[in-house]
């Protein structure tokens, strides 16, 4: 087993076993789930949005040289630069070089999952910056000193006083007992914040090839104030969020909110299109985006998933899937949590050490049926099954799989073992889960059902005798 | 720093998309779904004015936006000073256009424009931003702004309380309708461009709401007929 995989089982048999933490997941999702169906049932033809939706970022991943360059040209012609990183270093060392060109000292952050997957505050931080992420959310996860629980909702697994006390040791702050309180504490330390900065860095939702736009979903206004008041602007993209046209936006805007928050809209969605321009009066004076690959064209070169890079980061199929529910979002040790996580992971991180992900699903299809851009998440679970032991066959399951259909194929040895099992069963029972239990593996969290007292051919002959 | 890996991302883009992916959005009675465009499939919009004023006046009532009529231009004036006197403001943040420029220096009040260069400690000191738009959509309680109708990017997010004034006829339908409107009003597309919709919020503690988290904690929108 890999250490990923053995920090990830020893990490989810404790959380399932902790009730408060089940308690502080169901309440949360409790209330997503009846707004998003209040949402759902607005539209005139979910089904068909959906399929709106990804048809629209089929076009797109499916021609992604051509919007990606067309993008490029677009930011480009308006003073926007732009640069290809083809993995994390490569963009952090692009994005320290430009702070240390413009002397930057302070960096402001607005939440960005890519930046989290590469690293990039830690970078930034080890470069000598003081990096502070702006997302209520993703600041109280920073001060706990933590990686977010849930792509959307960062701090989802924290109470009000869990983040009182962070807040006094860190901050200094009087103890709060009310979400608005403690709004309002992290609002007034930010604030100071945002006209501090010499630089902000954000994330992007979508990038509108047609135009030239980064656009941005959320809804604190934290991205906003971030992209605006500092002098500097980056904005790190996944190659994935370019789309072709700026009409795009009118179905995807309103899908991931209502997918991702059961929202009619999310507060604020803004599209940027480059850095100040002569005549306007605030903005950055720089603006850089950062394209980032980071084995996205691995992924893509698999045409069977490829649709797996369709995904707007909504975290509709996190907040459905059976596992995640009991697992929580830190237990999986990846950037990206519930069932798209353990479809691209095993991509972008190599597949043998995070094939584990792929196994611990119930393949009920929630995933699939939540998507908004209808990815076939079970199905692309089972495929990185098929393919995890195509590449590294397990040795005892070829010898073990011979020997049962050897045994199977035999009715008269089947016909003498089957009474010899049935009375073996009392013993299995008993030993069932502890160390001389040759089968714990499985029995150790598992029911051994009681054989029957008759076979059915037994029953069946019996049954005919009687007539 | 010189950019390499421009032409080595492209190639291995080029060389993963020649095998073509399985359409299966399509299947499932997916292809219906070009049987129209796009935003038909979203929720519905009625056509005429009031209709659609009712639905943005609904919509904005559950985000918490407020919605106040003017019955005219001149009625902006009275409107505003009402609002100033309601919210104690003291110095108050706006741009030059059409339907507020006049109403706003009547309030007598000191007045910062963010068509010249001004300090963003400045207008976070003010107690209001009052601005214009491209137009309110109606399916969503939203507001386009952009920098060239709102005073640039910051004026609409920076003060604690948002303040626009809109005429009536500037509602549009869903955001298809709005990015119509933005191709046939500007040459090229803003360099900013953001919907609005509700005062700034979170749901970070406890999936609690709370108005205000960095943006602004109110948000009004003068109609005027």
């Amino acid at each position: 087993m890999s250490t990923e995989s053995l920090q990830f089982h020893r990490d989810a048999e404790r959380l399932t076993h902790d009730l408060r933490h089940r308690g502080l997941i169901q309440k949360a999702l409790g209330g997503y789930y009846v707004k998003r169906d209040e949402q759902k049932s607005k539209y005139t033809d979910w089904q068909m949005a959906r399929a709106s939706a990804a048809a629209a970022k089929y076009e797109a991943v499916n021609h992604l040289d051509k919007y990606l360059l067309e993008l490029t040209e677009k930011l480009e012609a308006r003073g926007t630069k732009v640069f290809w990183a083809a993995d994390g270093i490569e963009a952090a060392e692009y994005i320290a070089s430009v702070a240390r060109k413009a002397e930057v000292k302070r960096i402001i952050k607005s939440k960005t999952m890519t930046g989290e997957e590469i690293h990039l505050g830690q970078a930034l931080e080890k470069a000598g910056y003081e990096v502070v992420e702006s997302d209520l959310g993703e600041f109280i996860v920073q001060l706990r000193e933590e990686p977010p629980y849930h792509i959307v909702f960062p701090s989802m697994h924290l109470t009000r006083g869990e983040i009182s006390d962070v807040f006094q040791k860190k901050l200094g702050s009087a103890p709060a007992d009310t979400p608005e309180e403690l709004t309002m504490i992290a609002r007034d330390v930010m604030r100071q914040k945002y006209c501090e900065a010499d630089m902000g860095i954000s994330g992007a939702n979508f990038a509108v090839a047609e135009t030239g736009h980064i656009s941005i979903t959320e809804n604190e206004g934290n991205a906003r104030l971030s992209t605006t008041l500092p002098r500097l602007l980056v904005s790190i993209v996944g190659i994935e969020k370019v789309i072709p046209k700026l009409d795009d936006l009118a179905v995807l805007l309103p899908m991931l909110a209502t997918a991702g928050a059961g929202q009619n809209m999310t507060c604020y969605n803004t599209m940027l299109g480059g850095p100040r321009e002569a005549g306007e009066t605030d903005g950055p004076e720089e603006f850089h985006v950062v394209l980032l690959d980071n084995r996205r064209t691995t992924l893509l070169a698999d045409p069977e998933q490829r649709d797996a890079l369709h995904c707007i980061r909504c975290g509709a199929c996190l907040n459905v899937c059976p596992i995640f529910k009991n697992i929580g979002g830190h237990s999986y040790g990846t950037t990206y949590q519930g069932p798209i996580g353990s479809v691209i992971t095993p991509h972008l991180r190599g597949l043998q050490s995070w094939k584990h992900l792929s196994f611990s699903s119930s393949l009920c299809g929630a995933c699939s049926e939540a998507c908004p851009v209808k990815i076939d998440l079970h199905h692309h679970l089972l495929q990185n099954r098929r393919n995890a032991i195509a590449e590294k066959p397990v040795w005892w399951e070829k010898p073990i799989f011979t020997g049962f259909a050897w045994f199977m194929s035999r009715p008269a040895l089947y016909r003498f073992a089957a009474p010899l099992l049935r009375l073996g069963g009392p013993i299995l029972h008993a030993i069932r889960g502890q160390i001389f239990d040759p089968a714990r593996l499985w029995t150790g969290t598992r029911d051994l059902p009681p054989a029957p007292k008759q076979s059915f051919k037994e029953f069946w002959r019996e049954r005919n005798a009687k007539r | 720093m010189p950019n390499d890996s421009r032409d080595k991302i492209l190639r291995r883009i080029r060389e993963a998309l020649s095998v073509e992916a399985p359409k299966r959005h399509l299947e499932h009675g997916g292809e219906r779904s070009f049987s129209h465009p796009p935003q038909d499939w979203l929720p519905r919009v009625p056509e005429d004015i009031a209709p659609l004023t009712a639905l943005f006046e609904k919509n904005s009532k559950d985000l918490k936006t407020e919605v106040r009529h003017c019955p005219d231009a001149a009625a902006v004036a009275s409107e505003l000073s009402a609002l100033a006197q309601e919210h104690g403001w003291k110095s108050v943040a706006s741009h030059q256009f059409p339907l507020g420029t006049p109403a706003v220096s009547s309030l007598g009040l000191p007045v910062l424009l963010t068509d010249h260069p001004y300090s963003k400690h400045d207008l976070e000191r003010c107690d209001v931003g009052i601005s214009g738009c491209d137009c309110l959509v109606a399916q969503t309680g939203g507001i386009l702004v952009t920098s060239a109708s709102a005073g640039g990017r910051a004026l609409s997010v920076l003060p604690p309380h948002h303040l626009v004034i809109a005429s009536r006829s500037q509602l549009v339908g869903d955001l298809a309708d709005a990015f119509a409107l933005l191709r046939k009003s500007h040459e090229t597309i803003p360099s900013f461009v953001s919907f609005i919709t509700g005062p700034s919020r979170t749901g970070d503690i406890e999936r609690i709401l709370v108005l205000g988290a960095h943006g602004p904690k109110k948000l009004t929108v003068l109609l005027v007929s």
